[in-house]
């Protein structure tokens, strides 16, 4: 695997491993201080991020290396109308690997299918967004023990929401999982999540604007944001971005072991008084997600043959 | 009605009737110097009725092209007065620059110059997909 574009490009093996190498990360930091020493990470974010280009910076400093960062359109060549495809190319030039954020979807594509080096995908807009998934995936395995036999309930914009789809993708291919689909209509699942993953694959799911009806059987809830930036008309944004708000009330009704879950950054769906509630795991997965891109940059690196 | 025999060219035989002219367009038959000839609803032991295109210059066609709109058809290579191939098509695997990405949030909505690139997703009811946003081809 040369790059990370859609969280399918793993192997249930590939995340397996990755896995075992953010767990021995976490156990054993000192091990990988200068894994990475004297390369360089490019940061291409041409889309707003606070916790996902930080969360990428922090791990390559982690493993000793370097950083260097394009931050907005407009400080950039992008600006000047230059193409996806030759910022790519022009930009291996002065790095190792490159995470790039893009408001378009399939802009990490013509990256990777542009660039010499590594690309990992760090969100095409409302498209996909692996390394969120990975953040989930060490989430869900360090609360529950498992990927298999869950009810996983996704919340909130289904429609727009890349984290759900990636993590619909992902979990799709462990055997037992069953999906609660819980949004307003207008932002329900795309057809071609529930066709082409859920019912291709014969996977159980239900969809519903109800959250408390389905609350006591989840043994994950993964809260999502109404995205104002993926609307072209404000109106239909105001009038859907409450449509679900989970209070400490709302979680009386749920498994004492459930795992509250969200990609962050949250606007008013989880009040913060569920922070303090144990089954509470949305910035845990941030840490998570640190973990897990140590562990993909290790391992791009290594089978781009950069480092050992 | 008839249509001389072609002696150097190409012939898509057993197109779906009505199909023809949107297979004419697609390939770009119009932009030909050569006799291009359309018979529509022609009769066919087959299919009951048929459309033919015949291409009266030795010309490359584009068989993914053939393959997307009408997978049934065949093409006719014709050398010298004679049928000297006989291709059969299936739906291709990936179309390129055959389709264009609709949705506007797709990459493909603002680099000009990139290729519109689809893959066939589900053989069985002819789905492809955008390979950048995945959106459906319709």
């Amino acid at each position: 695997m040369k790059s990370l574009i859609d969280i399918l490009d793993l192997t249930t093996d590939e995340l397996d491993e990755l896995i075992a190498c953010a767990e021995d990360i976490i156990a054993n930091p000192d091990k990988y201080a200068e894994a990475c020493r004297g390369k360089k990470l490019a940061t291409l974010f041409f889309e707003p991020s606070t916790r996902t280009r930080m969360s990428f910076e922090a791990a390559m400093y982690e493993l000793g290396g370097n950083v260097i960062s394009v931050t907005g359109a407009a400080s950039s060549s992008a600006a000047k109308g230059e193409s996806v495809a030759d910022t790519a190319k022009t930009v291996s030039c002065y790095t190792d690997i490159i995470a790039i954020r893009h408001p378009k979807e399939g802009a990490a594509l013509v990256t990777a299918n542009n660039a010499s080096v590594p690309v990992i995908n760090a969100g095409d807009g409302g498209h996909c967004h692996p390394t969120q998934t990975l953040a989930d995936l060490l989430t869900i395995w360090r609360e529950k023990g498992r990927f298999t036999n869950l009810t996983i309930g996704v919340c909130g914009d289904l429609k727009f929401g890349r984290t759900v789809h990636s993590l619909i993708n992902a979990m799709s291919r462990y055997e037992g999982n069953n999906f609660v689909l819980i949004s307003p209509e207008e932002l329900k699942v795309p057809s071609y999540v529930k066709k082409d993953v859920l019912q291709q694959k014969g996977i159980p799911y239900e969809q519903t604007t109800d959250l408390m009806a389905v609350m006591p059987k989840l043994d994950i809830l993964y809260m999502t944001r109404v995205q104002r930036e993926r609307f072209f008309n404000e109106e239909d944004y105001l009038r859907l971005k409450d449509s679900y708000i989970l209070t400490t009330d709302k979680l009386k009704a749920a498994k004492p072991d459930l795992a509250v879950m969200h990609p962050l950054p949250r606007v008013n769906e989880i009040s913060v008084a569920v922070d303090d509630d144990p089954r509470a795991c949305y910035f845990k997965q941030v840490l998570n997600g640190k973990y897990m891109r140590m562990a993909l940059i290790l391992k791009l690196l290594r089978e781009a043959g950069k480092i050992k | 009605m008839n249509i001389d025999s072609i002696h150097n060219g190409v012939v898509i035989d057993h197109i779906t009737a009505g199909s023809g002219m949107k297979l004419y367009e697609l390939l770009g038959l119009g932009e030909l110097d050569c006799s291009v000839a359309i018979i529509k609803n022609a009769v066919s032991r087959k299919k009951g009725r048929k459309d033919i295109i015949k291409i009266d210059a030795e010309i490359p066609v584009n068989l993914d092209i053939i393959g997307y709109v009408d997978p049934g058809a065949t093409v006719n290579i014709i050398k010298d007065g004679r049928l000297v191939e006989k291709r059969e098509l299936t739906l291709p695997d990936k179309l390129v620059n055959v389709l264009k990405c609709k949705n506007p949030r797709c990459i493909t909505s603002c680099e000009q110059e990139l290729d519109h690139v689809f893959k066939l997703t589900d053989k069985e009811h002819k789905v492809y997909r955008c390979i950048y946003c995945e959106t459906k081809a319709n």
